[in-house]
């Protein structure tokens, strides 16, 4: 099921670099929320301390506060595997395992995991449910053997929502999932975005104004005050407000373009 | 501004040369070079006695480097004249380096072709006197075979997983004394590998010669190969594929085993056979630690055995007709046993590589 999410005074590190500095925001539960800001200004970071990826980065550590409906991600005896098992990432540049067909791609979490193997039938329905709901099932169904590589960069993209749902995660990480896609493979995903919302809690970072104005309920608005501070969290409200009437100068000059 | 585009659009310069179609030097004018160069140089050989087929050769292309180079600077000007001289260098370079391979094959194969039979690959050298013919390799193919195995089964897991510690799991003061020490390996000449096992395994312990104590030698030396190699597979394959991995809820050592070994696998197959070819050729360690036999010993954990570098070694050694025929036919047969390991390697890489047909 969607889960909440509450971020209080969180702080990540690379090494000695603070990349972003005291952030406390919500994400509420079967609603897309984006990320926008300019580049550098910590929104990837942001991300990946929300499910414990942030770590896997040589020196990479963070202080304060992720409460996953009310259980702290950074409290003691958390296992970074459970949670990245509860919450999934998308990244920016589709990566589905070169070795591995369309089919075993989808079916990598479950098998990879480790623990009781799935029986065949079981699998083949968990593969065939989650190509359908990322709408990529009829382009696929013929070639569920040939190489998952093959596809095409639109494709690829929606193979790997397929192998990130297939998991059946409570909340979906998308850090930049269409600026590597053409136009069509991009509203391909929003749609599918748009579907996935009903039961996943979606946290999207994107570039991309008007994707965050199509597909987002809330939008938050990072920026960093120079080059080298960490970023910060500026405003984040609900996407019409933020679009129409922001609270914050900043994020107005921004969205408008009138940024630096 | 734009009455300056108007004017310079009006009045198109007449073509005086055809700027997107240069003269040319013609094919035939190359081709012609060359056999005029190839003839000079016959002839000059011929005319100064000059006894080296490889000074003709040497006189004809440095003839026609520099002709082919003053023809194209005069008519096709310098950058093409430049582009020219550079790809005939590089084929320069290039022949340079196969003719001596070529010819190393050529000389093994046409001098060993005629000793190898089903009687020499199937029987040992004992009873057999130097100055005899007949005899044969099976001695020293079983030794090469099982102590090259031994060898492998010793050193694959240590390397193998040095590797997979150096790229996945170490960092800091660990990591670099690991990598500067499998470096330092990497240059032990395996004289010395031998040597330090003599030292410790035969003399120390007590062990006797035999096909096990020069497996270990060939460890020593194969072990920082396959380190090195499998480190930089492993350092190929993306980040993006781990943290793909990581970010399903994968644990680090599933994701190792299942994510990135399958990844790298092709390159890493190349690199263990390629380390196995570098030892199955090694002598040294072999004539310290195996001893050398002339009769058939199948078990390599006592006595001593023999293998196709030292036999090729005993053989030239023994200074006879036969025994020369037996050397060379042994080389071959040394050279075919890598050839099907490199060939087995390639096949195997090719396999087991990502593939991306569509």
């Amino acid at each position: 099921m969607a889960k909440r999410i509450d971020v209080s005074g969180l702080t990540a590190y690379y090494g000695a670099h603070k990349a972003i500095e005291d952030i406390t925001l919500h994400v509420e539960p079967q609603a897309v929320t984006a990320f926008i800001g300019p580049s550098g200004c910590g929104k990837s970071t942001f991300l990946r301390t929300l499910n414990r990826m942030h770590e896997v980065t040589p020196g990479g550590r963070v202080e304060g506060k992720v409460l996953l409906d009310n259980e702290d991600l950074y409290g003691p005896g958390v296992d970074p595997v459970a949670v990245r098992r509860t919450i999934g990432m998308v990244f920016q540049r589709p990566n589905p395992f070169p070795t591995m067909s369309v089919y075993e791609n989808v079916a990598s979490g479950l098998r990879l995991y480790g623990g009781r193997r799935m029986r065949k039938s079981e699998l083949d329905a968990v593969v065939e449910k989650n190509l359908r709901d990322a709408n990529l099932w009829n382009e696929v169904k013929d070639r569920l053997h040939k190489p998952g590589s093959g596809l095409s960069g639109g494709q690829q993209q929606r193979l790997c929502i397929a192998r990130a749902t297939a998991v059946s995660p409570d909340v979906l990480l998308m850090d930049e999932p269409c600026s590597a896609l053409d136009p069509i493979s991009t509203l391909a995903i929003e749609d599918l975005i748009s579907k996935l919302k009903a039961s996943y809690t979606i946290v999207i970072v994107t570039h991309n104004m008007q994707q965050a104005a199509r597909v987002s309920d809330r939008t938050a608005f990072f920026n960093l005050a120079e080059v080298g501070d960490p970023g910060r969290l500026i405003e984040v409200d609900a996407t019409a407000k933020i679009f129409s009437n922001p609270s914050v100068s900043a994020t107005e000059d921004y969205i408008s373009g009138r940024f630096g | 501004m734009s009455g300056q585009a108007v004017a310079t659009a009006a009045a198109p310069p007449p073509v005086a040369r055809p700027v997107l179609r240069p003269t040319r030097v013609p094919r035939w004018a190359l081709g012609a070079v060359l056999v005029g160069s190839l003839c000079f140089g016959i002839g000059v050989g011929l005319v100064a006695e000059l006894s080296s087929r490889v000074q003709w050769g040497l006189i004809a292309g440095v003839l026609f480097v520099s002709t082919t180079f003053a023809l194209t600077y005069a008519i096709e000007g310098r950058r093409l004249a430049v582009d020219r001289l550079a790809a005939l260098l590089v084929w320069a370079c290039f022949a340079i380096a196969v003719l001596p391979l070529a010819a190393l094959v050529w000389e093994t194969v046409s001098r060993g072709v005629a000793g190898i039979s089903w009687h020499f690959l199937t029987h040992s050298m004992n009873g057999v006197l130097s100055w005899q013919s007949g005899g044969g390799v099976y001695h020293a193919l079983l030794g090469t075979v099982q102590q090259v195995l031994i060898a492998s089964v010793l050193a694959l897991p240590i390397g193998l997983l040095t590797a997979i510690y150096l790229v996945e799991y170490g960092r800091g003061r660990l990591a670099r004394a690991i990598t500067f020490f499998v470096d330092v390996m990497t240059g032990i000449p395996s004289i010395v590998a031998g040597l330090f096992v003599l030292s410790l395994w035969i003399m120390t312990l007590g062990f006797g010669y035999s096909g096990l104590a020069g497996a270990m030698a060939l460890a020593v030396l194969m072990m920082p190969i396959v380190v090195r190699s499998t480190e930089e597979m492993l350092k190929l394959v993306p980040e993006e594929l781990r943290e793909a991995s990581l970010a399903l809820g994968v644990p680090k050592w599933r994701t190792i085993l299942k994510v990135v070994l399958p990844t790298a696998i092709g390159g890493i197959t190349t690199g263990v056979m390629l380390a196995l070819a570098r030892i199955a050729g090694e002598t040294a360690p072999i004539i310290l630690l195996v001893f050398g036999n002339a009769m058939i010993n199948a078990n390599p954990f006592e006595g001593a055995q023999s293998s196709l570098p030292l036999y090729v070694y005993e053989q030239w050694g023994a200074g006879t007709a036969s025994s020369y025929d037996r050397a060379w036919a042994a080389a071959l047969v040394l050279i075919a046993f890598v050839m099907v390991l490199n060939l087995a390697a390639r096949a195997v890489a090719r396999w087991k590589a990502p593939r991306t047909d569509r």
